[in-house]
């Protein structure tokens, strides 16, 4: 496949500041088309997918369960509920080790081979139905956002009534190094990720419906630019920075408007949704389909065969990790999302996710850990931060533990992207100390409250 | 040439003397009185500006004392001997102070306590906690990346096997490393309380074995071979009641299974004998 060029139409925004690793990955899988995993005979599905409140679960040992029958109901407005990503037997609660580091409790389900669905909703003529039914088939699916928060997607599409939303932004960035299953769902299924979209500016109330795409991913864009036009649905590109996918640059690099400190995108008027979500948003409102699977990069130099894999919700990382054939060579760090702000494992225990965007195995050479030096004023994190902040003297008052004075700075903004400390040469942990001073910050906050 | 000399010497010396009277008459006349005992108890306190007593700094505290603001007894650093002076420049009463020190409540060093990650991120353990609550498997244990020990004015706490031990004679209980642990483990403790309980993990006890070799599991051995009122039953640990604390007879008699009721004494031997190799059952 030979690259394709820029479409001469195509917008092409940014944001200031950001960083661009030389090396970034993404050649290892982004050739690869998506393969769907075979059936495994065991998934344990996690029962906390969401942020927010973990849903109930409603199936007990032994209970025979039908794909996409419900496991686990919403537990509030801030909650998804949880479907079976295959028919077989539920085996009961068990423990296991958590993408955060800590046990957490999965629904074991023992396939039987069959793989039934149970019966789905009926499909809803979107271009003919109201919000409220589009919201209310979002939220039964459920779906959360793909990208990496899990975030329900519904409660995203239900801003407060004062706020009048006026764009619909579907983030096809995928700025991470090394991750392409967005990359590759908007190339293979273009049609999915643009009918999501417009499903999605439906629900929400919005004409202006745009994905914004990373320039390094001009088949993509130029597989959607063939038909967004059918879907009303527009297309921007956007330049090669990290990290461009993050929320506040996102609508920034696209509408030019900035999120105040403490604000939601709906304050701005915008909503932004994942790309995978949209895809599927398509699939539940089309076929009543819940989110019992995505596609999910598993890459890294130790892997043999690198590739984006359609995974089903609770297949262990150790299984998908063989469908690529293993591991060359003996990794030096499993994580679960990209590199920049993905979560290091200490298990291949963990189960895959709703925003399981990545399985990333790193080698050794690059997980080297640096001694910190000094800081030499340079000014390099300053020009990378996204958010305009002051990463150097932050971590200065980290270190101080002056937490009051790191609020004077802002230090609350930080969306935690760590720019700053891949720019840094002395090596600071720059984006550490500022995760720390925003712990420490909170659980005094806390107390307070509680006092 | 000589009296160029002796015309240069006399110069500055008369330049020097005027100067210097200058400065004398207008400091006489500018000066700010201060109360000359201040300076006198500042001169008594140990000036390590720790914050114990509450002051910025030695000097505020001093300047409390002579206003009466505070009592010489605030201040956890100085000795005995020091205080009394401190009262008599007062010319006031000296209270009877008790003497507190710090004591960090958990045995669970990397031998006793099983590792569960490799943490390679920063060195510290705010930050560690943030990382999966830290390598160790004890969610409520020592996590042994020394942010008390830095914190500590007087080099009192000693990371011994990834885990925070404080020398009691070093230590002055100032607390200022009570608010740095993360996971609240070190408390402030009467000096003359020699006994302690080596664990404040909640857990139930079959899960506390799982982790640690040392957790206390609520056995109660301890309690019921001690006096009543010496230990309160938490949950599923014991703690002793520090307003009324039992001798150091009390290790013999209880036998602690666990061997996490210890004095102070033999948990520093015990952690000093494991780090030199040799593992005490």
């Amino acid at each position: 496949m030979n690259e394709q060029a820029i479409n001469k139409d195509l917008k092409i925004v940014s944001f200031k500041g950001g960083v661009h690793p030389q090396k970034d990955g993404k050649i290892l899988s982004k050739k690869a088309s998506i393969q769907t995993a075979p059936l495994l005979e065991r998934y344990q599905v996690i029962v906390s997918q969401n942020i927010g409140a973990p849903p109930k679960v409603v199936v007990s040992a032994g209970d025979e369960v039908k794909k996409g029958q419900l496991l686990a109901e919403a537990a509030g407005f801030v909650s998804v509920p949880l479907h079976s990503p295959t028919s077989g037997k539920v085996e009961g609660l068990v423990d296991i080790p958590g993408p955060m580091g800590v046990m957490t409790q999965a629904i074991s389900i023992l396939a039987d081979g069959k793989d039934e669905w149970t019966e789905l909703s009926v499909s809803i003529d979107w271009r003919n139905s109201d919000a409220d039914t589009l919201k209310k088939r979002i939220m039964e699916c459920g779906i959360v956002g793909m990208g990496g928060a899990a975030f329900p997607s519904h409660v995203k599409l239900s801003p407060p009534p004062d706020k009048k939303v006026d764009y619909m932004i579907i983030n096809g960035a995928e700025c991470e190094p090394y991750l392409t299953a967005d990359h590759r769902v908007m190339l293979e299924e273009p049609e999915k990720v643009l009918e999501g979209a417009a499903i999605l500016g439906r629900a929400a109330g919005v004409k202006n419906v745009v994905v914004a795409v990373e320039i390094n991913k001009v088949d993509a864009i130029n597989a959607m630019m063939e038909k967004a036009a059918q879907f009303n649905v527009g297309i921007v590109g956007m330049k090669v920075q990290y990290p461009q996918g993050a929320e506040k640059q996102l609508i920034y690099a696209v509408t030019r408007r900035k999120v105040p400190t403490g604000a939601l995108p709906a304050d701005v008027g915008c909503i932004v949704q994942n790309a995978g979500t949209a895809a599927a948003v398509a699939e539940a409102v089309n076929a009543g389909i819940p989110l019992i699977e995505r596609v999910t990069t598993i890459t890294g130099e130790p892997v043999v065969n690198p590739g984006n894999w359609r995974l089903r919700l609770g297949t262990p990382i150790s299984e998908a990790l063989k469908l690529c054939g293993g591991v060359k060579c003996e990794p030096g760090k499993l994580i679960l999302g990209g590199p920049m702000m993905g979560f290091a494992q200490r298990s291949t225990g963990v189960s895959v996710m709703k925003n399981t965007s990545g399985i990333l195995l790193l080698d050794k050479s690059d997980v080297t850990q640096y001694e910190s030096s000094p800081c030499i004023r340079c000014g390099r994190c300053l020009e990378a931060c996204p958010m305009n902040l002051q990463p150097s003297a932050l971590s200065q008052l980290a270190e101080a533990g002056q937490y009051e004075n790191a609020l004077k700075y802002n230090v609350m903004d930080c969306i935690e992207c760590g720019a700053c400390a891949f720019a840094c040469p002395a090596h600071r942990p720059l984006v550490q100390h500022i995760r720390r001073l925003k712990a420490e910050i909170r659980n005094r906050t806390k107390k307070e409250i509680k006092k | 040439m000589t009296s160029t000399i002796i015309l240069s010497v006399l110069a500055l010396s008369i330049l020097g003397i005027i100067l210097g009277l200058a400065i004398g008459l207008i400091s006489k006349l500018f000066g700010v009185a201060t109360d000359p005992k201040v300076d006198l108890v500042l001169e008594l306190l140990p000036g390590a500006n720790c914050g114990g007593c509450g002051k910025a700094g030695c000097a505020d505290f001093a300047r409390a004392l002579v206003s009466g603001e505070a009592s010489p007894g605030q201040c956890p650093v100085s000795s005995q001997e020091v205080m009394a002076q401190i009262a008599q420049v007062l010319g006031m009463a000296l209270e009877a102070p008790d003497k507190k020190i710090a004591v960090v409540l958990c045995g669970g060093d990397i031998q006793q306590t099983k590792v569960k990650t490799l943490y390679n991120g920063v060195n510290d353990c705010i930050s560690a906690m943030l990382v999966a609550g830290g390598p160790k498997s004890c969610a409520y244990g020592c996590l042994g990346m020394a942010s008390c020990a830095r914190a500590c004015p007087f080099n009192a706490i000693e990371i011994i096997n990834g885990l925070a031990v404080v020398h009691n004679e070093l230590c002055v209980g100032c607390g200022v490393c009570v608010k740095t642990c993360p996971r609240n483990l070190i408390k402030l403790v009467p000096a003359e309380a020699k006994v302690h309980i080596y664990c404040s993990s909640p857990e139930k006890a079959a899960l506390k074995m799982k982790v640690c070799n040392v957790p206390c599991i609520a056995c109660r051995k301890c309690v019921k071979s001690g006096e009543e009122g010496q230990f309160t039953i938490n949950g599923f640990r014991v703690e002793v009641n520090y307003d009324n604390y039992p001798g150091e007879d009390i290790v013999s008699k209880a036998g602690c299974p666990k061997n996490c009721l210890l004095t102070a004494a033999q948990h520093f031997e015990i952690e000093r004998n494991e780090e030199a190799g040799e593992v005490v059952a």
